[in-house]
């Protein structure tokens, strides 16, 4: 690969943002044709929006695109896929009512009548399967298949346009290990074939498996590009995660007390039926923060809607300050069981109400609010106005609406209210995503105080160096089980191998 | 990161809502301007008619007493995130309720007795009618918008069945019950206030209960546990599933609520002013209940104003058929499917507008 | 009259009465396959009829009429259009505004312009679809059985009802055999992979709409002009409800609704006919349960207990590109 050709793709300067939030800045990137380019990053680093401006479902506000060093315009898909690049999408943007065939030809109809279309792509589908190890029953509908099948459809799809850049975005997600394994399998077999493959993920073990070169992404920048054969796991989870501002949480050794919240053998399916958490066990103490390590989605959010009474178990049990769970969000309340959910805006509040309203959210049933069925607004107006004291929630107006309130007071109302019942235990995941600076010190200083007053506290975060930073002990989720256990303050190297689900005692 | 963005109350609240009013009146003088009448002229009947003596303004209250019953059953459901197009079935149902307890009981005690009875009866057909579409929404996953309007065509299969063979008084031809006695009827205000000049106008103590029950499920939304519970789970259901609010008790208990408050409107026109159950009684007064919960704004004062605009209009029109012979009565139709049209439908057509006008200078 | 006849006679007027539950249920098919519900065919049926009435009246003409019937209908479609697909608002609560601005603006036009009580003048037949008899009826009348059957039943209806059953193929031909059909599936179920696929939302989605305005407003002037002699109020009088329970007792497939509306009809049908009439062994049946089955079939469908009716999946929701 020493013949100087153009860079099949190469954005320069690419820069977009959506109202405030800026979601891509200055993005720098040279991708050569006939490799596998790996892109990743973390939750809300940029990747999918970067590949969204490249497949033209979004356009850049500033920079250049260009296509085998010509500079293009991208403003919709159908301009890219003329181009040659196409986009298989994490949600698969499949019709499932429809045959596969089907599927194949929408947009690529060639004429108004489908039927000449559904044979050749009949023909085609049977020749890209054999060629591209991907053979699925053109004839099945769709909504019937696995999805590593439609997977497979999605980059049928692609190739039958005649699509030069493949672009995945997280493609393994969702798919078994075989069926991961058969994908790599496919992507190299597209590139022998001169294809360009873009492979988004968060999942470095699969860019160390398959790619040739990989560019690491942090809150909306590039921070490196490297030949995949001169990086290993570790330096790009380092990269990945960055450097914070330094973390310092004053804190003294714990002094562990009874078991505060204890779990055996919990098994957990989502709400599509897939096995999210796989036979968990583990014991919280009084006294003691546990964190849980991990990349988003092995399991860790549905471990804590168990744990809070929102999803219903499959099997396994939990016990709260040692009687058994209630299992029903508002009774587990009532044990002492406190929960700040992963999204607060999703869960956690209802933005359209009164921020005094979302104060006794989850404890509408607490007899200081009112008299029997009343619910008193002073009452409610005096939880929050407490809350909002202790917690130094600005502005503090309690009767504005929640929604007008910036991500970390909001944040602060989530945690005042769990935290000042005086739990027992206190489940909380991802404390100070979208928080400021400011509130991630005052956070982290309420949370070690909490501890400190012999609550016991599950800590689930993807950023590894608040888990670090916080925790007693460290367990680590790699696809819905506990995979290892380290002392607060581990390493980032090991717990980085363990998250990438790589044994961190034999690596 | 949010879509909406902030706007100050009184614009969300007030200039909105009246934005989109005034477009549904404008659209209705062009209308009438089509049939070659003055629209002004229209007004000045209208208003006349609606507010311009006693006798006018008892018949306002008489219509506007049946919209603040079906608003407010529209609106709670709104509440709980449910729209209940069956409003018009269940105060059919709820009629039924109050005139069986009505015919047992109307000779023997007097009106005052019979009216908790016959409350109680018209909530409870009323609720029982909601419930079905509600459980099946609950349960089965059936939308509850298709469920309740076959359930209005339901109801009045059943109605027509009942009032046809069953319930219709001996020797009559026509499909309606025996005239309810003294013991059945509830007292016109003119006789319990004659002091105020109503005239013959219809409206009765059914229209006191319709004050009591706009406070009744004020209190209900923003005073208790239930209310919050109904609000949480109509705002944000997830949030309703992580404070442990249970959609399915939530969904019965708003459409309950919100059947029987469909039916307590039959008091008013079954007891109150035609004195027997008859059929189709209800007079599209369910569907105007959408019109009243969307422009009321689903707030118990928001539905009283919205329910006395539509007896105004209702009253008003009235007199209006019979100023102008060319504006017929129809035109109350045609503006209340303007108005469920643009404070409905079209309810954010100015938002962006005003948003960049009040946001972007200075807002908040 | 012996059986045969009688027979004969409620499958005759069967066709009659499903007439424009096919053509508004079909129009219900094709808003609501692309993504876009409708509970708004009785108005559009209503507002077709009085075009229809109307024009055919001044003009003396039933092409007039329809084609006056078509672009009213498809002017209200237009408007539901906008309201839902552009300005993103609700498809229940702007469905059930355009109803009640039908059924008032047809009676208020209707009586200011005419003063009959909201009725049009009555039509002559010239202004009117007639009874077209298919070659030969005459002749094969008297043979037994299929004759009565082939003059009776498939010949002497008007043009409307055969455009009716036309529709029925067309529509399944065109969704399922059409790049046009091909995508409008596709938009009702999966907005996202149409527009990833470099297909435009809106516009199919406006073209939904109007072929929904188009049988709407042919639905409307069979009433008027086809089966009645002019518009009378209300005259819908629920049929536009009836078709969408079809539809939905159809699972929005063509041929499906083509049979669900038979069968409609023919409960309408046996319902006239046994009218204050007293059966053998039962005595007096109440029509009321005729008028409830159809609306009692669908929500007991609808609760899954017998099959289940899943609604296009995109359905009653604008689509909003969202942030990947």
């Amino acid at each position: 690969m020493t013949v100087p050709e153009p860079p099949a793709i190469e954005l320069v300067g690419v820069a977009k943002s959506f109202g405030a939030v800026r979601a891509n800045h200055d993005i720098n990137l040279r991708i050569a044709r006939g490799s596998i380019h790996g892109i990743v990053g973390e939750n809300g680093a940029g990747k999918s929006t970067l590949m969204s401006i490249l497949y033209g479902f979004y356009q850049a506000d500033a920079g250049q695109i260009r296509v085998n060093g010509r500079e293009v315009a991208i403003p919709d898909s159908r301009v890219a896929l003329s181009l040659g690049i196409a986009m298989v999408h994490q949600h698969f943007m499949l019709v499932e009512p429809f045959t596969v065939l089907e599927n194949v030809i929408l947009g690529a109809e060639g004429g108004l009548l489908t039927g000449p279309a559904l044979t050749k792509a009949r023909a085609e589908l049977d020749r890209l399967g054999r060629a591209f190890d991907l053979v699925v029953d053109p004839d099945a509908v769709t909504g019937t298949l696995s999805v590593g099948e439609l997977q497979r459809v999605e980059i049928l799809k692609a190739l039958y346009r005649g699509a030069d850049v493949l672009i995945l975005d997280e493609p393994t997600g969702v798919l078994t290990p075989a069926e991961a394994d058969h994908l790599f399998r496919v992507l190299r077999i597209l590139k022998e074939q001169g294809k360009t493959v873009v492979l988004i993920t968060h999942k470095l073990r699969e860019i160390m498996a398959v790619t040739d070169a990989v560019t690491v992404m942090r809150a909306g920048t590039v921070v490196a590009t490297k030949a995949t054969a001169d990086t290993d796991v570790a330096e790009l989870a380092g990269l990945m995660v960055g450097r914070r501002v330094l973390l310092t949480v004053e804190k003294g050794p714990a002094s562990p007390g009874r078991p505060v919240l204890e779990e055996e053998n919990l098994v957990v399916r989502d709400a599509r039926g897939v096995t999210r958490v796989k036979d968990v066990s583990l014991t919280v103490r009084a006294g003691e923060i546990v964190g849980i390590a991990g990349v988003a989605g092995n399991g860790q959010s549905e471990l804590m809607e168990a744990l809070a009474g929102i999803l219903k178990p499959v099997s396994g049990s939990v016990r709260i300050d040692e009687q058994k769970s209630a299992g029903n969000p508002h009774r587990v309340r009532g044990q002492g069981l406190a929960h700040v959910p992963e999204d607060r805006h999703r869960m956690g509040l209802v933005t359209a109400f009164a921020a005094s309203e979302n104060a006794v959210l989850g404890y509408q049933s607490d007899p200081a609010l009112g008299a029997g069925p009343l619910m008193s607004p002073s009452a409610v107006r005096a939880v929050a106005e407490a809350a909002f004291a202790a917690y130094d929630v600005r502005p503090p107006d309690v009767r504005l609406k929640t929604a007008l309130f910036s991500g970390g007071n909001q944040q602060k109302i989530v945690l005042a209210r769990e935290i000042e019942r005086d739990p027992v235990v206190l489940v909380v995941g991802q404390p100070t995503r979208g928080v400021d600076i400011g509130a991630i010190e005052f956070i982290h200083q309420r949370l070690v105080r909490l501890r400190d007053a012999g609550k016991g506290i599950l800590l689930i975060s993807v950023e590894l160096d608040e888990i670090r930073a916080l925790s007693d002990r460290i367990l680590v989720m790699f696809d819905g089980r506990i995979v290892g256990e380290r002392e607060g303050g581990a390493d980032e190297r090991s717990l980085g191998l363990l998250m990438a689900g790589i044994d961190g005692e034999a690596a | 990161m949010r879509a909406r963005k902030a706007l100050p109350g009184w614009v969300d609240y007030g200039l909105i809502p009246l934005l989109n009013v005034t477009c549904a009146f404008l659209v209705s003088g062009l209308v009438v301007l089509a049939i070659g009448a003055d629209p002004l002229e229209a007004v000045q009947i209208l208003v006349w008619g609606a507010f311009g003596f006693g006798e006018g303004i008892g018949f306002t209250l008489f219509y506007a007493t049946n919209f603040i019953f079906t608003g407010l059953a529209v609106a709670i459901a709104f509440h709980g995130g449910l729209f209940n197009i069956g409003a018009e079935g269940q105060a059919a149902l709820g009629g039924l309720g109050a005139t069986l307890v009505c015919l047992a009981v109307d000779r023997f005690v007097p009106w005052w007795v019979t009216l908790p009875f016959a409350a109680i009866a018209a909530g409870l057909f009323g609720a029982g009618w909601a419930a079905i579409p509600a459980w099946l929404q609950a349960k089965r996953g059936s939308h509850i918008v298709i469920t309740t309007i076959m359930f209005n065509f339901l109801a009045a299969a059943l109605m027509g069945y009942l009032l046809v063979d069953v319930l219709v008084a001996p020797g009559s031809m026509q499909p309606e019950t025996r005239t309810f006695a003294a013991g059945g009827r509830l007292p016109p205000l003119r006789e319990l206030f004659p002091d105020i000049g109503l005239g013959q106008a219809p409206v009765n103590v059914a229209f006191l209960l319709a004050l009591v029950a706009l406070v009744a499920i004020w209190v209900l939304v923003w005073r208790t546990r239930l209310g919050y519970e109904i609000r949480v789970f109509g705002a944000n259901p997830v949030a309703a599933s992580y404070a442990g609010i249970s959609a399915t008790r939530i969904t019965m208990i708003a459409m309950m609520l919100s059947g029987a408050l469909a039916g307590l409107m039959s008091l008013n026109e079954i007891m109150g002013y035609q004195q027997r159950l008859l059929l189709d009684f209800t007079a599209g007064a369910g569907f105007v209940g959408i019109a009243v919960a969307l422009m009321g704004r689903a707030h118990p004062v928001g539905i009283f104003l919205a329910a006395v605009l539509f007896g105004a209009l209702y009253q008003g029109g009235a007199e209006l058929a019979f100023e102008i012979p060319e504006i017929s009565r129809d035109m109350i139709v045609v503006i209340q499917g303007l108005v469920i049209l643009f404070a409905g439908a079209l309810e954010n057509l100015f938002r962006p507008a005003l948003v960049r006008l009040f946001v972007r200078r200075g807002g908040i | 009259m012996d059986a045969f006849t009688t027979l004969i006679l409620i499958l005759d007027s069967t066709v009659r009465l499903a007439t424009p539950l096919i053509l508004a249920a079909l129009a219900g098919l094709w808003s609501e396959r692309s993504g876009v519900f409708d509970i708004g065919l009785e108005g559009k049926m209503l507002v077709g009829a009085f075009a229809a009435g109307t024009v055919a009246h001044l003009t003396g003409s039933p092409w007039a009429g329809l084609g006056a019937a078509i672009l009213a209908a498809v002017a209200l479609g237009l408007v539901h259009g906008f309201a839902t697909i552009t300005a993103r608002g609700n498809q229940i609560v702007s469905g059930v505004a355009l109803n009640f601005v039908a059924a008032g603006l047809t009676a208020l036009l209707g009586q200011a312009w005419f003063q009959q009580g909201g009725r049009t003048p009555a039509l002559p037949g010239s202004a009117r679809f007639q009874p077209i008899e298919l070659p030969g009826a005459s002749m094969v009348a008297d043979v037994p059985v299929l004759g009565g059957l082939y003059s009776e039943l498939v010949s002497g209806h008007n043009l409307l009802v055969y455009l009716a059953f036309l529709a029925v193929p067309v529509t399944s031909l065109v969704l399922f055999r059409t790049r046009f059909g091909l995508r409008l599936r596709a938009v009702g179920d999966n907005p996202a992979a149409v527009d990833t696929a470099g297909i435009g939302v809106t516009l199919l989605r406006y073209r939904a709409v109007v072929i929904c305005g188009v049988l709407t407003g042919t639905a409307g002037a069979y009433l008027s002009i086809a089966q009645s002699a002019g518009f009378i109020r209300d005259m819908t009088a629920g049929k536009g409800f009836i078709a969408l329970a079809a539809l939905i007792f159809a699972k929005w497939m063509p041929v499906n609704v083509l049979f669900t509306c038979l069968l409609f009809g023919f409960l309408d049908a046996v319902a006239i006919r046994l009218q204050g009439v007293s059966v053998p062994g039962i005595g007096l049946v109440p029509v009321q349960i005729f008028q409830a089955l159809p609306y009692a079939l669908t929500v007991i469908l609808l609760a899954g207990f017998i099959g289940r009716a899943v609604p296009p999946r995109a359905g009653g929701v604008a689509y909003v590109k969202d942030r990947g």
